[in-house]
């Protein structure tokens, strides 16, 4: 269990205990990921130990080389692990890319109804569903429209909605934002923030961009690289709704910002 | 949870009062101004068709214009070709002949498209396949129809089957190659994205692979077509079918030295490609490109 302190928990802060086990959404347990033939193997996830309650929001930040993509896809259930366990209990879990990922060949709408389709919702509840979940993310004219008709901003909250569709309880997102002007990506943690509220989803969500991650999460894991590794973690005790620039957002920023340089630094000297 | 605490109460994402309501109008502000406005269409319409009858014309007026200047005394004129386009519609022969080759490229196509369709997605999906196949198919598409009309003839005796064993020889590697392409330039985000959807296997290939690589496809048939046509000629040509067909007036043409009737048959030829390329293929392919963004305006 995660504890819970204003000052940075010491990793890894998600011992399990054996005799109550906590309910979980997302839970890695002893993960470890390589890639390569055998013999020149090359570890990418080394030993990683974390988990996420239901309804809580964990932000992963890492430099490049971090394992953060393949920590997601084995989330996800799109890659597994070479040792450890990678347990979803609520289902597959729905997966957002720093790419909009939606289908050029169909409309905003209809991007959002496939989901629906895949994920068993019968015909006749389609389209009104699909119109919901556009409202809920404050896109309620695109239905009809192109996706090269959207803008960036317009197109990652049609991907939110898509993901949405696909009703999962828990989101993986990776990096979903990065690609987006600064005015537009603010904008968007907002609108996550209060979808997240809404939903009461579990969130899994990539990212290097230490503010972005502090602004969203409540607890921010610190991931080291190649290998990747648990490195340190926070817990996030600053009120929602928050916004980039409050002064709690920019010095806990600041202070996980040392321990990143300090990651990265590691590297250089040897 | 301790952990959940930190969230608050669950409304207070959205009760931020006049603040969240500028967020929503900044939001529509931003939606508005990079938004692409629909471009009109019947200026497009018409840019597009003017060009192909101004070359028509043009190509008219130079014939026309060399015949008059003598340019060539076996040059026939404009209008004797015409002539003789019209004397073989009044004697009844023009439309079957027509009738008869379209049809026949028409089924000859239509069966390279259901054999080449699933090869092409086949070569994508089984390695091996495409390692033993693959050049044999290139080597094919490189092969002239007229190389494989003896080999059709002599194998199945002049007969319609040996126009449409050249016809398939000459449209299925060609179909096949084109939609292997297709596939193989479709973004594997979009796979990966459809595969965390639950799209896998048949139900992937359905609503994400093929809709996908639909853009190839279409250049795949449209070529599949243009290669099933020649090669139809040429079999027609070549092989003396027991039916009439636009390849035996050529062929009648020739036999009569007649520049004219030659020409005559050169112009239905040309018609029944252009019109194909025009009335079907061009349409098809606009629109899906204009789909999805991807032709310039």
């Amino acid at each position: 269990m995660p504890t819970h302190l204003a000052t940075p928990a010491t990793a890894p802060a998600t011992a399990p205990s054996a005799d109550s086990p906590a309910p979980y959404a997302v839970r890695l347990d002893h993960v470890s990921k390589a890639f390569g033939r055998r013999g020149a193997q090359q570890l990418v996830l080394d030993d990683i130990q974390l988990q996420a309650a239901p309804g809580e929001f964990v932000c992963l930040l890492g430099a490049s080389g971090c394992g953060k993509s393949t920590l997601l896809n084995l989330v996800a259930g799109l890659d597994q692990p070479t040792s450890g366990t990678a347990q979803v209990p609520f289902g597959r879990p729905a997966l957002m890319f720093q790419d909009h990922a939606l289908f050029p060949w169909l409309s905003a709408g209809r991007n959002v109804e496939l989901a629906l389709k895949l994920a068993g919702v019968p015909k006749a509840r389609r389209r009104e569903q699909a119109a919901e979940l556009l409202d809920l993310v404050r896109l309620p004219d695109a239905y009809g429209k192109r996706v090269h008709q959207l803008s960036g901003g317009m197109r990652q909250r049609v991907a939110l909605a898509r993901s949405l569709a696909q009703g999962s309880e828990v989101l993986l997102m990776d990096e979903p934002f990065a690609a987006l002007d600064a005015i537009t990506r603010d904008l968007l943690h907002d609108e996550l923030s209060r979808v997240w509220q809404e939903r009461k989803l579990t969130v899994l969500f990539v990212t290097h961009n230490v503010r972005e991650a502090v602004r969203l999460g409540q607890r921010v894991v610190l991931l080291s690289s190649r290998p990747g590794r648990v490195a340190r973690e926070w817990d996030v005790d600053l009120p929602y709704p928050r916004r980039i620039e409050d002064s709690g957002v920019t010095s806990l920023a600041r202070e996980i910002t040392g321990h990143l340089h300090q990651e990265i630094v590691r590297h250089a000297r040897h | 949870m301790p952990v959940t605490d930190a969230v608050g109460t669950p409304a207070s994402g959205r009760g931020r009062g006049p603040e969240a309501d500028d967020a929503v109008e900044m939001a529509s502000g931003l939606d508005a101004l990079e938004s692409q406005p629909a471009a009109e269409t019947s200026r497009r319409v018409l840019a597009k068709t003017a060009p192909p009858l101004l070359a028509v014309v043009a190509v008219l007026a130079l014939w026309q214009l060399a015949h008059v200047l003598g340019w060539s005394e076996r040059l026939p004129s404009p209008a004797a070709v015409a002539g003789e386009l019209g004397d073989a519609l009044a004697d009844g022969t023009l439309l079957p002949s027509l009738g008869h080759s379209v049809l026949r490229c028409l089924v000859g196509f239509t069966a390279s498209a259901v054999l080449g369709v699933p090869l092409g997605v086949l070569l994508t999906r089984i390695a091996a396949l495409r390692t033993v196949l693959g050049p044999v198919l290139a080597a094919l598409q490189s092969l002239p129809a007229a190389a494989l009309v003896p080999v059709a003839v002599i194998g199945l005796g002049p007969s319609e089957g040996a126009v449409y064993a050249v016809v398939l020889l000459g449209a299925v590697p060609s179909i096949a190659v084109g939609v292997a392409a297709g596939i193989d330039q479709v973004p594997p985000l979009l796979l990966r994205a459809g595969r965390s959807m639950g799209a896998r296997g048949p139900s992937g290939a359905l609503h994400i692979l093929l809709p996908a690589a639909l853009p190839g496809l279409i250049a795949a048939l449209r070529q599949g077509w243009t290669f099933g046509w020649r090669a139809l000629m040429t079999a027609e040509l070549i092989t003396a079918t027991p039916l009439p067909g636009i390849g035996r007036m050529l062929a009648e043409g020739n036999a009569a030295e007649s520049m004219s009737a030659v020409l005559a048959a050169v112009a239905l030829i040309l018609a029944v490609g252009v019109s194909v390329e025009s009335l079907l293929f061009s349409p098809l392919e606009r629109r899906v490109l204009h789909n999805r963004g991807l032709t310039g305006r």
